[in-house]
């Protein structure tokens, strides 16, 4: 696999995860390290998203649609209306049992879905794909 | 790279660590939801948290390879599932199922430890047949369209399954439905919403929250808050004042008061506050100051609402204030009609109808002072959001500004508090970013370092008087005629006087580019704020020192509903002049009027006025020319006009109504009104006319 040749600007790519589990943060984070020099950046809520976007130069955004404060489908819709995030890639992330949620959130604009549990693998080859 | 990286010892420390604490709480949250069961009703959003516990432990169980753990956790969470979406119902059974539920979880978390699990699979088969048996087939509910609701596409795009199962619920509750838009700080947004949705809570089911792009996107983030509630329209309103932009209702129940059709002029909070100690009046207490329905507030508050005050719809005072203003001329219809009586020879009649016209007139007045009370708010809430400006700008700039307020506590009807909001605001960034110098400056000239803002207000008879004063560099009058001259506005500035040159300031295309900056900027010029001003028939005056300062007066009416107002002739025709701009008014005696400079003037006591004929200014054609006419003359302070006009019809109250966008632009005119005998008269705006006379070189 290729490293990312993409980007041109000196800074490492950075990649939003958003999920309310520590545990799911911290697997994507080990996961995501593997790929080399990526920054991530980690979000308990939804909430917590919302204000780390504007402070960071964010490259990808993977988010769990079940959420407390506001679920990833409401991330998602806000990142599209927004100008300066509307070309911003977003993998969402949920279970089988949330199908007809993953559906909608490509309606909505998502780049690709992954359901849980997934093998790394797969999580790579789409982290590689939209950077 | 190698496919498939084993998970870190950090991430199943935290995978352990996180299960334990999910398992803790859903033992917590199934014994209040055991408790709400044998009451009958049970909080949804316990239920959905209970279920995105068991959610999560399935996700996380999975990715990490403890399959049996993902095995009953995603048994549970069908159960869940099908509990939150209304599939089976809380029964008994299906409690004890998911304690049981909870039991397995935990044995089995301890038992991936030290690898007993084997043993267990009994157990994990029986649990899920059991769960499988819960759900009676065809069971699902029905599914209705969500269109006819109305919900903007947005909200219901963002809906997740269960949110719109939610949504549906609270519909055939027979809930209202409100989207309220808010605004938060980007720094601050997670605790005000946090604190506005736990009180949301309080009032009905908050269904969903999409984050919106605010107006300033930089600094402010917007949500669109999907309530359901029993509550009305109007109670939301009250309870919710000042924290929600605006309230939208949709959805089906009858009792919406003002619905989907205004919610955008609500914004901001437009309402009134009524206290009753105001609305009793004098001699007929409590007439209409009983608390109506609406007085039912919070639940957990007393069912005595504390400030016996009632938030009333501006828009409902609007209304009254027409009709008042209807009755008013319908009056005065009956008194001219009286009055015809008596002079055609029906004396007896007459005099009787005379009198029963003066009673009503009495009455009609004190109804029209008690609602003209009503809407009446003090300065005050004006001065709180010009502090906030005044902090913030000269923080920006860097300047010391001292902001000193006076009278407050005047009144002003609330729709001209809301209209003069943005031209006072432009004048006072105007006097901070032009007028005060920064602090180097000052010290230079002597001053003190800090600049000083006065604010005050005051009555002055039947007007509203607010004065911006700033002790900043004044206004070079010099440059405004030069910056004039090159903007080819004037073609000759040597005979202009001080006054009149400060006029150029007003005329459209003055303020442009090269003055604009990041705080008087926005594109606004000062045509504007007198035009804003204007539109609420007040007027606007500057006095300016150069080096010592300037100051701003804006003379208002105390309201807009009814104003005393001259009617007069010209060429056949009638016009109103609300009474606030004229200062008397005299017969033109024709060899007085001199001419200076081609243009027509007389003398009043030793000053010289200038004369402006009506007729030409609108250009309207006559036929002849009165043997005696008037001089009207309008204006304030020293700057006068003399309006010639054909005849005085005397003063009578007048309700202004706008004359549309079309005629917006027409200079002079601020609106039309009805004279009540079917006629609908033009209202002259007597400082639009000066403004248009200096620009036309008199």
């Amino acid at each position: 696999m290729q490293p990312d040749q993409k980007g041109s600007s000196v800074h490492p790519a950075t990649i939003l995860i958003v999920d309310d589990s520590a545990a799911m943060r911290s697997l994507l984070v080990a996961t995501i390290e593997t790929l080399g020099p990526i920054k991530t950046v980690q979000a308990a809520s939804g909430f917590e998203a919302l204000r780390i976007l504007p402070r960071e130069q964010v490259d990808l955004v993977l988010t769990d649609i079940n959420m407390q404060d506001i679920n990833g489908l409401e991330l998602l819709s806000y990142i599209r209306s927004n100008p300066m995030y509307q070309s911003l890639p977003v993998i969402i992330i949920s279970t089988e049992g949330s199908r007809k949620d993953i559906d909608r959130g490509l309606s909505l604009g998502a780049n690709e879905y992954l359901v849980k549990p997934f093998v790394p693998a797969k999580l790579l080859e789409l982290v590689q794909r939209l950077l | 790279m190698s496919a498939v990286q084993p998970p870190t010892s950090d991430a199943a420390r935290d995978f352990l660590a996180e299960a334990e604490e999910i398992l803790e709480e859903l033992g917590a949250q199934l014994a209040d939801l055991a408790d709400m069961a044998e009451s009958g009703s049970w909080d949804p959003d316990l239920l959905n948290a209970i279920f995105r516990g068991a959610h999560s432990l399935k996700g996380v169980a999975g990715m990490f390879g403890f399959t049996a753990v993902a095995e009953v956790a995603h048994n549970t969470e069908n159960l869940l599932d099908w509990l939150r979406m209304g599939k089976v119902g809380l029964t008994k059974t299906v409690v004890d199922l998911l304690f049981r539920s909870a039991r397995l979880l935990t044995v089995l978390l301890r038992a991936t430890g030290d690898g007993t699990l084997v043993q267990y699979q009994d157990d994990i088969t029986a649990h899920a047949a059991a769960i499988t048996s819960c759900l009676s087939p065809g069971a699902s509910p029905t599914v209705g369209s969500l269109e006819q609701v109305g919900l903007p596409a947005a909200i219901i795009g963002s809906l997740t399954e269960y949110e719109e199962h939610r949504l549906r619920e609270n519909l055939e509750q027979g809930r209202c439905l409100f989207v309220l838009h808010t605004s938060f700080d980007l720094s601050s947004f997670d605790q005000e919403l946090g604190s506005l949705t736990d009180l949301l809570k309080k009032y009905g089911e908050l269904i969903s929250t999409l984050p919106s792009i605010g107006e300033n996107s930089q600094t402010n983030i917007d949500f669109d808050l999907l309530l359901g509630t029993q509550r009305s329209e109007q109670e939301l309103r009250q309870l919710l004042e000042g924290r929600v932009v605006s309230i939208t209702g949709y959805g089906s129940p009858a009792d919406f008061s003002a619905p989907a059709a205004t919610p955008s002029s609500q914004a901001g909070g437009a309402a009134v506050t009524v206290t009753d100690a105001v609305v009793a009046g004098d001699d007929q207490p409590g007439s209409i100051g009983a608390p109506p329905a609406t007085a039912s507030v919070d639940e957990n508050a007393s069912a005595k609402s504390m400030s016996r005050t009632v938030r009333v719809d501006i828009g409902k005072l609007d209304s009254l204030m027409n009709i008042v203003g209807e009755l008013v001329l319908a009056q005065s219809t009956i008194t001219s009609i009286a009055n015809r009586m008596r002079t055609e020879g029906f004396s007896r009649m007459a005099v009787d109808l005379g009198k029963a016209a003066k009673g009503l007139e009495r009455r009609l007045t004190d109804l029209q002072s008690g609602v003209m009370d009503i809407r009446m708010i003090p300065v005050g809430q004006l001065y709180d959001k010009m502090s906030r400006i005044v902090r913030s700008i000269t923080r920006e700039q860097g300047k010391k500004v001292d902001l000193k307020l006076y009278g407050a506590e005047t009144e002003l009807d609330k729709l001209i508090v809301e209209d003069i909001a943005d031209p006072l605001m432009h004048i006072i960034r105007n006097a901070i970013d032009h007028g005060i110098e920064s602090p180097e400056q000052r010290r230079a000239q002597g001053k003190e370092e800090r600049g000083t803002l006065r604010l005050s207000s005051y009555q002055k008879g039947n007007h509203v008087v607010i004065e911006v004063e700033d002790d900043g560099g004044g206004i070079d009058l010099e440059k405004i005629k030069q910056k004039a001259l090159a903007k080819g506005l004037v073609h000759d500035v040597s005979t202009l006087s001080d006054r009149e040159t400060l006029e150029l300031i007003f005329l459209p295309g003055f303020s442009t580019a090269d003055q604009i900056t990041d705080v008087s900027g926005r594109g606004v010029g000062m045509d504007v704020v007198r035009n804003n001003i204007a539109a609420v028939s007040g007027m606007v005056d500057i006095e300016t020192k150069l080096g010592k300062g300037s100051r701003f007066t804006i003379v208002l009416p105390i309201t807009l509903a009814i104003i005393k107002a001259l009617i007069i002739s010209c060429a056949g025709r009638t016009y109103a002049l609300p009474i606030t701009s004229v200062v008397e008014s005299l017969l033109l005696v024709p060899n007085e009027i001199r001419t200076v400079e081609n243009k027509e003037v007389i003398s009043l006591r030793d000053a010289t006025l200038p004369l402006l004929r009506l007729d030409r200014f609108l250009a309207v054609d006559r036929i002849d020319t009165p043997i005696e006419q008037y001089v009207v003359v309008v204006g304030s302070a020293e700057k006068r006009l003399g309006l010639v006009v054909d005849d005085l019809l005397g003063q009578q109250d007048i309700v202004i109504k706008p004359l549309g966008e079309m005629f917006r632009s027409i200079r002079g005119i601020s609106g039309a009104a009805d004279l009540g005998d079917q006629r609908t008269i033009l209202v002259l705006d007597a400082g639009g006319i000066i403004t248009e006379m200096v620009r036309s070189g008199g």
